[in-house]
């Protein structure tokens, strides 16, 4: 008896919880809503077959429970039954997993006119790179990394002197306009996830991962590492600013390019070395 | 035709092998400690997988009192938490729970399941043990070298496994990498053994559709693991080889501490398809023995057949073989070609399948039955509960888009603690409750047992029930702290304490349970040779505890399978698999 009513308890509890509970996702903030909803699928299918086994469970302790004289059924199979049950959850399956590859082809469908940027993680930061006049990212490689460039990008590529680095501070991105974001690591696995957007991916060192999103709405971020990567993992924070189109420009127009940073960079060390002398 | 009908005699063939008189031990040393009796292994594998698994107890409340309490206990840093959470999650899978359930439960239950005296190789199925006691030691001391054991992560993903960036780089990923070496190679020794056994060593007219489930369980699995282990091993000595003598096959080209080293052209996704193809298997590896161990426990304690056996034994093999496809599916945001996602969603999802249908049959065993709410059989309906939360969930990791959201957060960790902890924990529980009185002839306290069983199973559903939601609002896992940050509100640090308050009274009642196994050595109730009026042959030895050889003189001949509960026109309502045919005279 009380266990049966446990076990009810339970299923209901469950979904009392799932109902009332104030931790849920973020508000979304980017195009990936089909991404909820196949979550909220998911969530249905599965909560009515938690609830429908368990309550089954809790009837047959209630009504099947041992008493003097009671005898159990014998019934080694039932072909019949056994089928339509393995129907039943075939459909609840491709219930669950048609959606689901219907949006992934979408995840990994990069639409044409997306803008492509850079972020690079390190232990324990990130850095972002925008294309800057030219649109294009230009080449990189880790033999290049230095004090002064510390996302290696290579130095004699025309592409990257227009291409605008970003280090210590906010990225910024246009609202409603596709993203298509490489993602590079120059040591160890991390991985780039700001809950509103939905969309994560791993940064890996000697690759260039990539995944795409258009922010929806405008504001400030969080940028979280989900891939451990050390001893700071928990400390390896960011922000995206998504700006309406007009701050975007204001604040593009304010950022250095590479070959202006470099420019800066030899005058300094230039200046240095006079007062060392 | 499989004779799932009851007393179906038959099928008795004469026997092809002579009876080989077994390695007596000639001393207390060779009785207790260099033993070759593979109950004697059974209980030298529990002690320690429980040994060990105090130690992963004990880190797991030092993890939860930081992730309550951050920044309260000053002998946490961040480098202790990474320790404490990869040791804890490196113990609870290797050396707890494969090891209990194929040294521990494998061990005792093949060779009197199946009637045979003992183990093919016995003397190998010692070395084993030995090997794995080792491996065990190796690990521990990973607590006392310089800089502590590793704290990369169980999942010990290169490159940071070792780079300086991350805690115990410089000898406990090394201790590491050699325990699970010294561990596999334990295992394999055990491992054939099992499946020899099982293959070669039945009593006569045990088919193997006569089988009970456990031992299918646990045979499959260890078929599995015998498969999936060798991917481990090999990723282990490359990774340690990149450590000690500076090849790159986990490593490109990369920076550490500002400076380039001197890695290059090797690949850390190389690292995750090998640690997956283990890592996927062995979640099966550490379910399916549950699975068998569970059937077993629903059928005798609601003294009714499982219902669609030969259903049970297909869904076993199909899930062991299918397991083998799905390993991608922990690496969908891991930058691997992205149209794999296709592949790993779909075998992933067609595992629910087989699953679910395993589900219906144990639910369906209870129904119409005569259900004996024993301690072993509360654990039985527990692991239902928990088993059906923890697999729904998998089906939101498993389907690749929902995936994305949710990896590498608190959901990823409320899932697999409730579909590979909870609920085979649950299930070794119950056995353990079960199968007592047969290892020592005394029953376990049932008083004492109903508190641990229901402290256990609701504190473990409140610690990680809850836990998924925390996923769904974003908290990621393995963070230290989760300090300022604008989309958690404060109420996640509430649920936090909550749950440690939870998984604080959980870890207690365990110590219930282990004063009950100590005090009922000396003080249970005689058990007599079947307490629980089972079907099985281990219940049906000369003596309890079975002696060394198992059968005395005779080896027992098997006559029908292990559910013949309930037959109508029975004496009583259950038939021993040894009886013969009931004859009628007209």
């Amino acid at each position: 008896m009380a266990t049966a009513r446990v076990l009810v308890l339970i299923a209901i509890g469950s979904v009392m919880f799932h109902l009332l509970s104030p931790w849920w996702f973020t508000p979304i903030a980017s195009n990936w809503r089909y991404i909820d909803d196949t979550v909220n699928i998911t969530f249905w299918i599965t909560g009515i077959v938690f609830t429908i086994v368990v309550l089954f469970t809790a009837f047959c302790v209630l009504r099947f429970r041992h008493q003097a004289g009671r005898q159990a059924a014998y019934e080694p199979e039932n072909k019949k039954l056994e089928w339509w049950l393995a129907i039943g959850t075939a459909i609840g399956v491709a219930a669950m997993l048609t959606p689901g590859l219907f949006v992934w082809n979408e995840f990994v469908t990069v639409p044409q006119e997306a803008t492509a940027i850079e972020i690079v993680g390190q232990q324990w930061q990130w850095a972002f790179r925008l294309p800057g006049k030219t649109g294009r990212l230009g080449t990189s490689d880790i033999r290049f990394v230095s004090d002064g460039n510390p996302l290696g990008l290579n130095p004699k590529d025309p592409d990257v002197q227009g291409n605008v680095v970003i280090q210590g501070d906010d990225l910024h991105l246009p609202v409603d306009k596709p993203v298509r974001v490489l993602l590079r690591s120059i040591d160890v696995v991390h991985d780039f996830f700001v809950p509103e957007f939905r969309a994560k991916m791993d940064l890996v060192p000697g690759l260039v991962t990539r995944f795409w999103f258009t922010p929806t709405r405008t504001g400030t971020f969080e940028i979280l590492c989900a891939g451990f990567c050390g001893v700071g993992h928990a400390q390896m924070r960011g922000n995206v600013v998504i700006d309406t189109e007009s701050d975007y420009q204001t604040w593009l127009q304010k950022q250095q390019t590479f070959a202006q940073s470099q420019v800066q960079k030899n005058k300094k060390l230039a200046e240095n070395e006079e007062t060392a002398r | 035709m499989v004779d799932v009908v009851r007393g179906a005699g038959g099928l008795v063939p004469a026997a092809e092998v002579e009876d080989v008189e077994l390695y007596h031990p000639k001393s207390w040393l060779t009785k207790y400690v260099f033993c070759q009796d593979a109950k004697v292994i059974a209980i030298q594998y529990s002690l320690t997988a429980t040994a060990i698994g105090l130690v992963a107890l004990v880190l797991s409340w030092l993890m939860r009192l930081q992730l309550a309490f951050p920044g309260y206990f000053s002998f946490i840093q961040a480098e202790n938490y990474y320790q404490f959470i990869t040791m804890h999650g490196m113990i609870m899978v290797i050396y707890l729970l494969t090891a209990l359930f194929l040294g521990g439960f494998g061990n005792y239950l093949i060779p009197l399941m199946v009637g045979a005296r003992d183990m093919v190789f016995p003397y190998v199925n010692m070395l084993s043990y030995w090997i794995y006691l080792l491996a065990v030691l190796v690990l521990v001391s990973s607590f006392f070298v310089p800089g502590g054991p590793t704290g990369a992560g169980w999942t010990l993903y290169p490159p940071q496994a070792i780079l300086s960036g991350t805690p115990g780089r410089d000898w406990g990923i090394i201790v590491m990498l050699v325990s699970l070496i010294l561990f596999i190679i334990g295992f394999t020794m055990g491992g054939l053994n099992y499946v020899v056994t099982v293959l070669q060593g039945r009593a006569r007219g045990m088919t193997l559709m006569r089988l009970p489930l456990t031992v299918w369980g646990i045979f499959t699995a260890t078929v599995m693991a015998l498969l999936a282990f060798p991917a481990l091993f090999v990723g282990a000595v490359m990774m340690l080889f990149d450590r000690l003598l500076g090849t790159s096959f986990f490593m490109p080209s990369l920076v550490e501490l500002g400076q380039r080293s001197q890695y290059g052209g090797g690949s850390p996704i190389l690292w995750q398809h090998l640690f997956w193809f283990f890592g996927h298997p062995e979640v099966y590896i550490v379910a399916l023995p549950a699975f068998g161990i569970v059937s077993d426990l629903i059928s005798t304690h609601a003294r009714k057949n499982i219902f669609g056996y030969r259903m049970m034994v297909w869904a076993i093999v199909g899930i062991g073989a299918l397991s083998f496809v799905v390993w991608a599916h922990h690496m969908y945001v891991s930058g691997m070609n992205p149209n794999f996602g296709f592949f790993f969603a779909t075998t992933t999802l067609i595992i629910a399948i087989p699953t679910a249908l395993k589900v219906y049959n144990w639910v369906l065993t209870l129904w119409r039955g005569d259900i004996h709410l024993t301690v072993p059989m509360l654990f039985a309906l527990a692991f239902i509960v928990t088993f059906v939360n923890g697999g729904l969930t998998g089906l939101f990791l498993g389907n690749v888009v929902v995936d994305v959201p949710l990896s590498g957060t608190m959901f990823v960790v409320a899932h697999f603690h409730m579909v590979m902890g909870v609920a085979p924990i649950l299930v070794v529980f119950g056995g353990i409750y079960h199968w007592y009185p047969k290892v020592t002839g005394r029953m376990l306290d049932d008083t004492l047992g109903r508190l641990h069983f229901w402290v256990t199973f609701l504190g473990a559903y409140a610690i990680f029930f809850p836990m998924h939601y925390l996923g769904l609002q974003g908290v990621p896992r393995r963070y230290y702290e989760l300090g300022q940050t604008a989309f958690i509100p404060p109420s996640v640090a509430t649920l936090n304490v909550f749950i440690t308050v939870a998984a604080l009274i959980v870890g207690a009642a365990q110590m219930v349970f282990l004063f009950n196994l100590v005090r009922s050595l000396s003080h249970g109730k005689e058990a007599g040779g079947n307490p629980w009026n089972a079907t099985t042959l281990e219940w049906q030895t000369p003596q309890t505890p079975p002696a060394h050889g198992n059968w005395g003189k005779e080896l027992p001949v098997v006559y029908r399978w292990a559910y013949d509960y309930s037959v109508p026109g029975a004496d009583r309502d259950f038939v021993p698999q040894n009886q013969p045919a009931i004859v009628r005279s007209a």
